[in-house]
């Protein structure tokens, strides 16, 4: 399993990540990200680090369980 | 024998190929050339946080010299490419080092434009780390800045060199700051942005002649104004990298000029990503080439899996994405404005509370937005418009995320 990680101090709310992930990451009334799931399988983890390389301040992170 | 990868051009987008491309399992050597001695950065920080000294170059780093190790691409840098030779299938770099390869990407980016005004010293133009870090030096010492062009670079240094302390003004031909890509009306809020933050403005005149050195300019304007400056700072646009291609006998039209897959015309193993690609967007019906930090990312995944998976052949046609931090409002834009026949404003972009949503029409379809602080609608926005909708659906949903009604504008920008 893969965990996500969001750095709520450092996003900017430039929702890069919704764009491309929806079903993991929204963004609240103030702009900042919110964690619709925590891990997903290895199988995704591809599309994961797509969306956490497509974050222009780095805020999202990816860890192994 | 493996295969082998040249990415040319340590760049956002060069940096982010070779990454798809491991995440894409592409089993080949990969070889990241880049012309600048440093690690692989960011850039948009350079214009704010970095410039304002609260970021450190460690903060903007793209990929650590541990990161390549970790995903196995090899780095060349402070070695420029200076020719491709597509016959024999070899990137020849500036010490007569060749590096074959099965493809090549070229993401070797854009250079600031050069400022037509030359002084020994004390004017900057601003695209590079060490761009950067040159201009937070001038900028610490106390005096006035000049900044030339209101484009998303000069803007931002406006923004940057205000916050500091300095009195700044800003000067361009067109009326309004970012008019070539948001539209006069809301080009005007912006000069009245930067009024209300104390900077001075001359929109609508051009520049004659600068004159002095550092610490001691003189700025003439075309309506006879002088201005005094200490630094002087021009950003008046960008200049693909493409100079180095023109013995490769690869078409160059104001960038490298692509089909609708970003593959070079009439080379097939050759790629071209971020700022240096001109290619051809089916959602346009035209070429295009496009600068911002979002494009750079999504084209280098597109190419990535296009160049790793032989049953991923899909055209590239992105929405486009681009955001500036000015003073108190953080301005995001979808789409292409500049393409649009009329725009409803959804919220108030008052002087006390700026909340809202421009939201651009083109044919009676949503073509582009413009939001001010009001990350929601921006994700709506993003939404709305991959789905396509009427710009009269867009408009009623975005005002149901505001809770009232916002008041239309008139049509016509």
């Amino acid at each position: 399993m893969a965990v996500l990680r969001a750095d709520v101090e450092i996003c900017q709310g430039y929702a890069n990540c919704v764009m491309a992930a929806p079903d993991l990451y929204d963004v609240d009334d103030d702009g900042t990200v919110v964690l619709l799931r925590t891990t997903v399988p290895d199988t995704e983890r591809a599309r994961v680090e797509e969306a956490v390389q497509g974050c222009p301040v780095s805020a999202l992170s990816i860890e192994d369980e | 024998m493996t295969a082998s990868l040249v990415v040319v051009g340590a760049s956002l987008g060069g940096v982010r190929t070779a990454q798809a491309l491991r995440r894409e399992s592409y089993p080949g050597r990969i070889v990241l050339v880049g012309a600048e001695p440093h690690l692989p950065y960011d850039r948009p920080p350079l214009s704010k946080q970095y410039l304002a000294g609260r970021w450190t170059a460690e903060r903007v780093s793209l990929l650590s010299a541990a990161d390549a190790v970790d995903a196995d691409i090899e780095l060349r840098l402070g070695v420029a490419a200076e020719h491709l030779d597509l016959d024999r299938r070899q990137v020849v770099l500036a010490d007569g080092e060749r590096i074959g390869y099965d493809v090549v990407v070229l993401a070797t980016g854009s250079c600031a434009r050069p400022s037509p005004w030359a002084a020994p010293s004390g004017i900057h133009t601003l695209r590079t780390i060490d761009d950067s870090t040159a201009l937070a030096a001038d900028l610490a010492v106390d005096g006035p800045v000049v900044v030339i062009g209101a484009g998303f670079i000069g803007s931002e240094v406006t923004a940057t060199a205000r916050a500091l302390g300095r009195e700044v003004t800003i000067v361009d031909p067109l009326e309004a700051p970012l008019g070539r890509a948001l539209g006069a009306q809301v080009g005007s809020l912006l000069a009245d942005l930067h009024r209300r933050h104390g900077v001075a403005t001359c929109f609508g005149t051009g520049v004659q002649s600068v004159v002095g050195r550092s610490g001691d300019l003189t700025v003439l304007l075309s309506d006879g104004k002088r201005l005094a400056a200490a630094t002087v700072v021009v950003g008046i646009g960008a200049c693909p990298n493409d100079a180095w291609l023109a013995s490769s006998g690869l078409r160059i039209d104001d960038g490298v000029v692509c089909d609708e897959f970003c593959r070079a015309v009439g080379a097939q193993e050759v790629f071209a990503v971020g700022d240096v690609a001109r290619w051809l967007h089916l959602g346009y019906g035209e070429r295009c080439r496009v600068e911002h930090w979002t494009n750079a990312v999504d084209q280098a995944g597109h190419v990535a899996r296009t160049i790793a998976r032989p049953d991923h052949q899909r055209a590239y046609r992105p929405t486009e994405y681009v955001w500036t931090d000015q003073f108190d409002w953080r301005i995001q834009v979808v789409g292409r404005p500049a393409r649009a026949s009329g725009h409803h404003l959804v919220g108030t972009l008052g002087a006390d509370s700026a909340r809202a949503a421009v939201l651009y029409a083109e044919a009676g379809r949503f073509c582009a937005a413009t939001v001010v602080n009001w990350p929601k609608a921006l994700v709506g926005c993003r939404r709305l418009l991959a789905d396509g909708t009427s710009i009269d659906d867009a408009v009623r949903r975005i005002e149901d995320l505001a809770g009232a009604p916002g008041r239309p504008s008139p049509r016509g920008s």
